[in-house]
Order: C-alpha cells, then sequence, then structure tokens
C-alpha cells in the first residue's frame, strides 16, 4: 500500500459490495416473484435489472423482490420506491424495457409512463 | 466485483458456530445453486451480532429481516419462500416478547440502545475479506496517522479522547503510549493481550473473529506512536475460529501492504506474530502474558519496572487489550472530541458487557459508559427469565463483586463500580435470580481462583485456599462461629499480600457477598439454611402425611433405603440417613414429599 489514493480505491470498490447491507434510504426496485411472476417470466426482468444496475454502477439502490400483488394478469410487475416519491408500479415488464427504465427513471427521475399501472397511493 | 440483489450474513461467532452455523450457511449455498440464485444472492459469514442467546442468527439484506435459532433444515425454506419469492419465513423471525411483527435489526429493543463502536463490525463484514474491513473505512486511521500525523499527535489524541483501557483496570491509554514513547530503546513492541480468562466474558473472541482487522490496524497505529516495528498478539489457543481469522487477516494485510515494509510509502515498518497462551487465567496479567511471550513459565513480576520501560525482553512495550484496540481507529477517524462526547466525566466512549446467567437476552452488549446496571439488563437484557426475581450481577467475573438490586441504578463506569464494591473488568456481567446462593456463588469464583492461582505467591497460592476450605464447610453445613470474621480477615490480608491482579482481587467475590449478603452466610452457619434453596446439604426431605398414599415409589428409589413404611400408609424418611440426593422427590406423583 502506498498512497491512501490507493486505499480509496479499494474502499470505493468494496463498498458496492456491502452497500446493501446499510439498510439505507435509497431506491428499491421489486420484482413481484411469487408463482404468477415466475410463470410471466420474471426472472430474466430481475436479471435485467441486477445486470443494468451492476453496469452503470448505480449506488444506494437494491433490487429485491415480493409475493403477488394481486394483479397476476399484469405479471410481470416491478414497483420503483424513491425516497419521498409515490411508487411507481411498472406491468407486463420484458428485460427490453428496464434500461429505459432504469435510465429514464431510476437515473432521471421521469417515470416511463407508458408502462405503468398508475400511481397508488404515496407510502409513508 | 459483481453487485448482489440481497445478501444473506449467517453469524460465524462462536456462539453461532457452536450450533452448527457452518451447516446452514452449506445449505443456504446449495440451496441457492439448486435454485439457480447464485448469481443474484450472496451468503457470507460474519462475526457475532451479540444476541447469541438466539442463535444461529441469519440476517436478510436489502431488508434487514432478522431470523433466530435457524437450523440447517431452515435453510431450504428460507430460499425457497424468501429469497426466492419474496415471503419472509415469519416462524423464524426474531420476535420480542408477544409482538408478533418481525423487526428488523435496527429496532430490536437489544440493539437500540446500544452504541456500537468496538462491536462495529462485527456481523456486518466478512471478517476473512479484507476487502469488507477497507470498505467501511478500514486502514483509512492507519493511512491517516502515517501520512499527516506525528507520533506525538497520535497520542495526544489518544489522550483528549480519554480512552482508558477495556481489560478491567481502566489506565488511560493515551498515558500508558507516551510512558513507552518516552523510552530511549533500538527496539520496542507492542502487545494485544487478548487472554480473555475471565469466565462468562468473550467480547475481545468476539472482535477477534468479527473484526480482527481493526486489531491490526490499531496495533500498527501504536506500534507508529511509540516506534515500535513488531507487535505480538497472545490469544489463548482456545479460542480457534479467532485464531483462525487473525492468521488469515494478518496474511491479508501483508499482501495489500498493510503491513510489512515502509506502509504507506511512510518509512514505518510493522508487522505482527500471534502467540498462542495455554489459556492460564494469569497470563492476562500483563508481566505474565509477557514472560510467556518470551517462552518463559506464566507468572507475574514485581512492577516497577512497568512493562513500558522493560516488557518483551527487555524492551519497551506496550500493552494493551483487544477491546482498546478496537476502539482507536474510530477515534483517529473521527477525533478526540467525538469519542469523549459519549460517556460519563471520567470514563469516555463504550464498554462491551458480556450478559449471562440468568437473563433473558444472552449475548454482547456495548453501551455508552454512565448507562445504569438497570437500564443494561432489563431495557437491553430483557429481563430475568420465567419471573424471577432478581438478586444480584456479579461485574468483573472472578476478580469483580456482585451487585445489589439496591445499586441497580448506578451510572456504570470504572470510579462507580470500585466504589460499591465490585469492579469493571473486563466486562462479564452474571446476572443471578432469588435461586442462587450467594455463598456458592462465592464459593464457584475463589473454586476458579484457587485453580488458576500461579503459586508464585503465599497469600494467593494458600490464603485463596484457605478461604475455599472455609466457604466449602460452609455450603456443606459445617460451617462454625467465627468463620466470616476469618474469610473476611483472610480476605483483606490476601488483597493486602499479593504480587499480581489475580490474588488482589481474588478476595472480591467473597468480601462483596459478605458486604450485601451477610445474612445468606449467617443462615448457612447458624440455622444451617440455605434461604435460597441451593445448597444440596441443607436441603430437609419430608413426605407429608396428608398427601401419601404409599405407594413405596419413593422407598424403592431411595439409594440409602432410609424411606420406610407400609403400603398404603404414609411413608417416612430417616433423617439421619438420607443423603438429600432428591431422588424420592423426583419419583413422587402426588407432591407429597417437600424441600426445605
Amino acid at each position: 500500500m502506498k498512497s491512501l489514493a490507493e486505499l480509496e480505491a479499494i474502499r470505493e470498490k468494496a463498498l458496492k459490495q456491502v452497500n446493501i447491507r446499510k439498510q439505507g434510504d435509497g431506491t428499491r426496485i421489486v420484482v413481484g416473484m411469487a408463482t404468477c411472476g415466475i410463470a410471466a417470466g420474471a426472472r430474466p426482468v430481475l436479471s435485467a435489472f441486477l445486470e443494468e444496475v451492476n453496469k452503470r454502477e448505480l449506488k444506494d439502490i437494491s433490487v429485491t423482490q415480493t409475493g403477488c400483488i394481486g394483479v397476476c394478469r399484469l405479471e410481470p410487475i416491478v414497483e420503483v420506491y424513491k425516497e419521498g416519491e409515490e411508487r411507481v408500479t411498472y406491468v407486463n415488464v420484458k428485460p427490453s424495457m428496464v434500461p429505459k427504465i432504469v435510465s429514464q427513471h431510476i437515473v432521471n427521475g421521469t417515470p416511463v409512463v407508458e408502462n405503468t399501472i398508475g400511481y397508488v397511493e404515496s407510502r409513508d | 466485483m459483481d453487485i448482489y440483489r440481497a445478501h444473506v450474513l449467517v453469524c460465524g461467532g462462536t456462539g453461532c458456530h457452536s450450533g452448527c452455523s457452518a451447516n446452514i450457511q452449506e445449505q443456504l449455498e446449495s440451496e441457492l445453486n439448486a435454485n439457480k440464485l447464485e448469481k443474484e444472492i450472496k451468503v457470507v459469514k460474519t462475526g457475532c451480532f451479540g444476541l447469541c442467546e438466539v442463535g444461529p442468527i441469519v440476517i436478510v439484506y436489502p431488508e434487514g429481516t432478522f431470523y433466530s435459532r435457524v437450523k440447517a433444515e431452515d435453510a431450504k425454506e428460507i430460499v425457497e419462500e424468501h429469497l426466492l419469492k419474496g415471503r419472509k419465513v415469519e416462524r423464524l423471525i426474531y420476535k420480542e416478547d408477544d409482538e408478533k411483527i418481525g423487526k428488523s435489526l435496527e429496532n430490536i429493543g437489544f440493539y437500540k440502545m446500544q452504541k456500537r463502536i468496538a462491536l462495529r463490525n462485527c456481523g456486518v463484514i466478512n471478517p476473512e475479506v479484507i476487502d469488507e474491513y477497507i470498505a467501511m473505512d478500514g486502514y483509512k486511521a492507519l493511512g491517516k496517522v502515517l501520512t499527516e500525523m506525528k507520533p506525538q499527535d497520535v497520542i495526544d489524541t489518544l489522550k483528549e479522547s480519554g480512552l482508558r483501557g477495556r481489560g478491567g483496570a481502566g489506565f488511560p491509554t493515551g498515558m500508558k503510549l507516551q510512558f513507552c514513547a518516552d523510552v530511549e530503546s533500538d527496539e520496542k513492541y507492542v502487545v494485544c493481550n487478548a487472554d480473555e480468562g475471565d469466565p462468562g466474558a468473550f467480547m475481545d473472541r468476539s472482535v477477534l473473529e468479527g473484526d480482527p482487522h481493526a486489531v491490526l490496524e490499531a496495533m500498527a497505529i501504536e506500534g507508529y506512536a511509540v516506534g515500535a516495528n513488531t507487535g505480538y498478539i497472545y490469544c489463548r489457543a482456545e479460542y480457534p475460529i479467532a485464531v483462525e481469522r487473525l492468521g488469515i487477516a494478518i496474511e491479508q494485510a501483508r499482501e495489500y501492504g498493510l503491513l510489512g515494509k515502509n506502509i504507506f510509502d511512510s518509512g514505518f515498518d510493522f508487522d505482527i506474530e500471534i502467540r498462542l497462551g495455554a489459556g492460564a487465567f494469569v497470563c492476562g496479567e500483563e508481566t505474565a502474558l509477557i514472560a510467556s511471550i518470551e517462552g518463559e513459565r506464566g507468572q507475574p513480576r514485581p512492577r516497577p519496572p512497568f512493562p513500558a520501560k522493560a516488557g518483551v525482553f527487555g524492551k519497551p512495550t506496550n500493552v494493551n487489550n483487544v477491546e482498546t484496540f478496537a476502539n482507536i481507529p474510530q477515534i483517529i477517524l473521527n477525533g478526540s472530541d467525538w469519542f469523549a462526547s459519549m460517556g460519563t466525566e471520567k470514563c469516555k466512549g463504550t464498554k462491551v458487557f458480556a450478559l449471562g446467567g440468568k437473563i433473558n437476552n444472552t449475548g454482547l452488549v456495548e453501551i455508552p459508559m454512565g448507562t445504569t446496571l438497570r437500564e443494561i439488563l432489563f431495557d437491553i437484557g430483557g429481563g430475568i427469565p420465567n419471573g424471577k426475581k432478581f438478586k444480584a450481577a456479579q461485574t468483573g467475573g472472578p476478580s469483580g463483586g456482585c451487585i445489589p438490586e439496591m445499586h441497580l441504578d448506578t451510572p456504570i463506569d470504572y470510579e462507580s463500580l470500585t466504589a460499591i464494591g465490585s469492579m469493571m473488568g473486563s466486562g462479564g456481567l452474571i446476572v443471578m435470580d432469588e435461586d442462587n446462593c450467594m455463598v456458592d456463588v462465592a464459593r464457584f469464583f475463589l473454586d476458579f481462583t484457587v485453580d488458576e492461582s500461579c503459586g508464585k505467591c503465599p497469600p494467593c497460592r494458600i490464603g485463596t485456599k484457605r478461604m475455599l476450605e472455609i466457604l466449602e464447610r460452609i455450603v456443606e453445613g459445617k460451617g462454625k462461629t467465627g468463620d466470616i470474621e476469618k474469610l473476611e480477615e483472610l480476605g483483606e490480608m490476601i488483597k493486602e499480600g499479593s504480587l499480581c491482579g489475580l490474588g488482589k482481587t481474588a478476595p472480591n467475590p467473597v468480601l462483596s457477598t459478605l458486604k450485601y449478603f451477610r445474612d445468606e452466610y449467617e443462615a448457612h452457619i447458624n440455622d444451617k439454611v440455605c434461604p435460597a434453596g441451593h445448597c444440596q446439604a441443607m436441603k430437609v426431605y419430608t413426605i407429608i402425611e396428608d398427601k401419601c398414599i404409599g405407594c413405596s415409589a419413593c422407598a424403592k428409589v431411595c439409594p440409602t433405603e432410609c424411606i420406610s413404611g407400609k403400603i398404603k400408609s404414609p411413608y417416612v424418611i430417616d433423617q439421619e440417613e438420607c443423603i438429600k440426593c432428591g431422588a424420592c422427590f423426583e419419583k413422587c406423583k402426588f407432591e407429597a414429599i417437600e424441600v426445605k
């Protein structure tokens, strides 16, 4: 180890790995992964989100899963929770839609309206 | 380096490890593979989370779901339900009292009041991966010290922080460093005292297992401060997991050039070796520990000269405890004011306590100095199990004393505990309820010190033995008038006359129980009664005539055949012959046998 900068570089890299363990206030991408979701193809969607987040080296983002939301006919369903904002529910999500959702919504803050089911009540 | 959508943290501390957490980890990994989730979810082995009572513990992030008492068989359900479908496994979620809601880690009462500095990375990072430590600002303090600070600045920062030795005596760490730094010598050493011998205390083990790099980093910082290039970690061989992880950590630190030559290009060299101890309690005493490092018999020697002048191989040596070291990188990074803002006037920062005995939440807690014992035991510890009444808490293990209920509201620090006849010690906290006999507790601790006395000086070697004999006599119902006075006299003399801390503190459990529970001693000696109903020899078993149906079951199990009578009429116990084994009591189905 020659310098603090060298240490900082390792830290930056390692931090991405462990950040998930800080229960942060970052953005959560939740994929419906009940039987209905999986059958409709939620797994490749989830992988696509992971890949995209990984590729863009986004921080404070967690990709997680949930059970059946109840509108099984619209699966795969993905919900995006941003701090202090209403959650956005995307329906009939395909892996091909993921890059757009990530770039337009997660990064730039504008939901991809044409894929949403509509705005639900704001979470406390 | 890939990003995972979830991390499953499995506790690999000794407590959970003995609950087979390694199997759980294996099962989780194979279930993840079976479900093709291995690229999305990572299983991480961590150090101790502290709540050992409900181990083995598994935590799932990002949700922070806290699973307790997990078995290897549960892995399938956790993977298929929680990780695949996102449905938490309710039955495994840790519940406080009757609350049904599964809480995440930070909201559990056990953790809420804690302030984790020494334990900050325990249960958070994988102790076998140096990158995870670096991610938590690891080795940044060492970098700061080597590139921006002079050795004297480091010592001044630690002095200003008010950090005091966490091994028990509470000597100011900064001053200790100053003594060692002020001595001119061609060679100096830094020693980490990881010979945790206090029965019931396991915070040092937990730090070594959960965050070994913190200790290595702090040792290098101290090495720079005093001008030492070699460090020794004296760890007991009874801590195999700690020794293994320390070894891995040292290797990794060397690979990264954080130990070795010219660290951070500063010209400073530092390396660390592990020395294994055989587990003698006396080797926690610094001069005995130094003797043991040198390969000599682990016996203390008179001080002065203090190790700061003449320690390992006669060279100036700075000895600190594991928990003390674990605080140092944080103090360097956050500043002395930050550390000094916590705690009481004379004692800054936090202290880790190992809760054990009759308490609901057995485990490790780290609280700011000045927290009261009542808060530790009842708010964090969850109170006494089975609705029993609190009787006393023993702090400082065999060197400390008991604290009765009247002193529960004392804010804890080094001075306040000494004032009420106990001591901080390394932080063992053993809780006793109404069923514990205080005379027997004193006997238990003295039995330990008699075993562990190194035998060098007579007051300790012979004196503690005589005290133990008196105590054994008392609990066997053969106590004599004058025994209490003899115990007090012997106790004071052993404290006065012993060379090292072991002997100086050995009588404490007896003297403090005598101070607060003298009536129990008197009852044992004068009335031959154990008020707690604990001492076997004092028990009297009698058959209640009205309840006995004369079934003869008790007579059949009695090993001394001292129960006699006629079938279908009440039986009688011959008190002269009875050896109080309790076999009849357990056998009787009609509750016709009474114990007093």
